[in-house]
């Protein structure tokens, strides 16, 4: 890789010990990596996040928005990094459905920028105050055509902070949409949150290129590296940036040989990296029979259960996904090789389970435990659960 | 083991303040991890407010309260709509002059507090809150008084720091005297 890594900028670190909740934790992330542009139209349960960016960002020397609606926040973060800034988009479920379309444009456009879903109850405006994982399915899906993504999953608001900030690394690395998929409770729980010193932040910059205008193709790559480099207007560089499908100069070529060479190279960029993008905490993996793959506000639930099963005397291994795209299809491949179940508890009606089942092709029983949303399992509900998966 | 807390009354007593300062006193100064929620919905509009605590010597995994120790109720309406779920051995604490308890509460401990009183003695009754609170750390013993005084600052408005640590004291000491004469009613736990 050849971006270069930085120390974060001292303005933007509010460096100290805070009790935050985890949309104000999220909002310090964003300015502790270098978000200095964000076009906004509020909706609970993420509102908190901009309301804080909008008061915050007048003294770290950046720009607030409020929008007039979801179509236009989306894509007007998308004009602020092609003018070479670090921006974020917030919202939650009902505002994500608006924003579909122009998900697909950042992903076209290999235009890195960090999408926050606080995720609510639904569909529809359903449980506006209350929380939910079910948009799990549509970050990587929701819009057209084939495209990848890379999401994670903060499960406290020093993890929102933590999170954050590798989100927008993320983006830049591979100059896709990176989503934080913050829930309900996550993002309104109050917990103590620790920010450290500008110098121990690791920031990576934007991949600038060094080639001089005239030398420089704006979707030009080699076969080691699939990202291209990036320039911002301004600079000198005449430069297209387009939805259409485009040659390695940007212009539209809607052929199927652009086509062909474009789109597996926009998904090759990931997947060809899902060891790098692998981030999972395991406990008690090794030799567990029943193993529960969980990931935000679900896991620290799970985890009450997983305790519950080991003071009983079962083995039970604590899977937790930090990242849930890529799914680590090989890990869950590996450890199907020696478990008898896999349990997965989500706050949907069985979204995550599905690429359980996907990896695990039959070969071990893998056991949903839906919720509809609205509040968190009971860790009780899990532990049964457990239990008849080692059964 | 958990120990959890609401604080409830009405809006603008500053209930969520409450729970605000006693989390960022236990989980920054007392070495004690906290988790807050309050409610955001429709159950939170109107008069009732209520925020939650779940205080413990490790990381908290359930973040919702379902059977707490301490019920602070500054207002008659949160008396009456919680406090039937305080646990066998908890405490209550109201205050003496807006709440009428209509029961014995056998198995807790009841205090009331003239905290809206001794507020509007010190000249102002929006330092009611922080007289529950002191009075709170005294009776409870949950978390240290020098932690809460330390939270303050950030959570109060700086030019009321110094009448919000004065409440604070008052009801402090005024939990320290009652706990004193009433021995037998504080709760072994």
């Amino acid at each position: 890789m050849t971006e270069a890594t930085l120390k974060a900028d001292p303005k933007g670190v509010l460096t100290g010990v805070h009790f935050i909740d985890g949309d104000h934790a999220a909002c310090e992330g964003a300015l502790a990596a270098g978000c200095r542009f964000v076009a906004g139209y509020p909706i609970t349960p993420s509102t908190e996040i901009v309301e804080r960016f909008a008061a915050r960002i007048p003294k770290v020397g950046g720009v607030f928005i409020q929008m007039e609606d979801e179509l236009a926040a989306s894509i007007a973060i998308q004009g602020g990094v092609w003018a070479g800034h670090k921006v974020m988009n917030v919202t939650s479920g009902p505002g994500l459905s608006l924003m579909m379309e122009h998900l697909g444009y950042a992903a076209m456009t290999e235009t890195p920028c960090v999408w926050v879903d606080v995720q609510r109850g639904g569909p529809s405006t359903g449980l506006p105050t209350l929380p939910a994982q079910a948009d799990m399915m549509q970050v990587k899906w929701g819009s057209h055509g084939d495209y990848e993504i890379i999401a994670l999953s903060p499960n406290s608001p020093q993890e929102c902070f933590d999170l954050m900030i590798k989100a927008f690394n993320l983006s830049e690395e591979y100059r896709c949409p990176v989503f934080l998929m913050m829930d309900e409770v996550v993002g309104h729980m109050t917990e103590r949150v620790n920010i450290p010193p500008a110098d121990q932040i690791e920031i990576t910059d934007r991949k600038w290129t060094k080639k001089k205008p005239g030398e420089y193709k704006a979707y030009a790559t080699t076969s080691d590296d699939l990202v291209p480099e990036m320039v911002k207007a301004g600079d000198g560089y005449r430069i297209h940036v387009t939805g259409l499908t485009h040659d390695e100069r940007g212009y539209p070529a809607m052929d199927v040989p652009n086509q062909a060479k474009l789109i597996p190279r926009l998904l090759n960029k990931i997947r060809n990296n899902t060891e790098q993008l692998l981030d999972v905490r395991m406990d008690g993996c090794d030799d567990a029979d029943v193993i529960v793959m969980s990931f935000g506000i679900t896991s620290r639930v799970a985890t009450a259960a997983i305790e519950a099963a080991r003071a009983k005397g079962l083995k039970v291994g604590n899977l937790r996904l930090i990242i849930c795209w890529p799914f680590p299809v090989k890990l869950i491949q590996q450890l199907a090789e020696k478990v008898k179940a896999f349990v997965v508890p989500e706050l949907n009606m069985g979204q995550m389970v599905l690429e359980v089942r996907r990896a695990v092709e039959g070969k071990v029983k893998v056991i949903s435990i839906p919720h509809p949303g609205g509040t968190v399992h009971e860790p009780e509900t899990i532990l049964e659960q457990i239990i008849e998966a080692a059964r | 083991m958990n120990t959890e807390i609401r604080f409830s009354g009405f809006g603008g007593q500053g209930i969520i303040r409450c729970a605000l300062i006693t989390g960022k006193a236990l989980s920054l100064y007392d070495d004690k991890f906290a988790t807050m929620t309050q409610a955001f919905g429709p159950e939170a509009r109107g008069s009732a407010c209520s925020a939650q605590l779940v205080v413990s010597d490790e990381k908290v995994l359930y973040p919702y309260i379902t059977a707490p120790a301490v019920l602070m109720a500054l207002s008659q309406e949160a008396y009456e709509k919680y406090h039937g779920e305080v646990i066998e051995g908890g405490t209550l604490i109201v205050d003496a002059d807006l709440v009428k308890t209509r029961e014995e509460h056998p198995g807790r401990t009841l205090w009331k507090v003239p905290a809206t009183r001794f507020a509007e003695e010190l000249g102002n009754r929006m330092f009611t809150n922080l007289v529950a609170l002191g009075f709170f750390a005294a009776v409870t013993g949950v978390v240290s008084d020098a932690a809460m005084k330390q939270a303050l600052p950030g959570l109060v408005p700086d030019r009321f720091l110094k009448i919000n640590i004065k409440a604070f004291e008052k009801g402090y000491m005024h939990g320290l005297e009652v706990t004193k004469l009433d021995t037998a009613e504080v709760p072994a736990a």
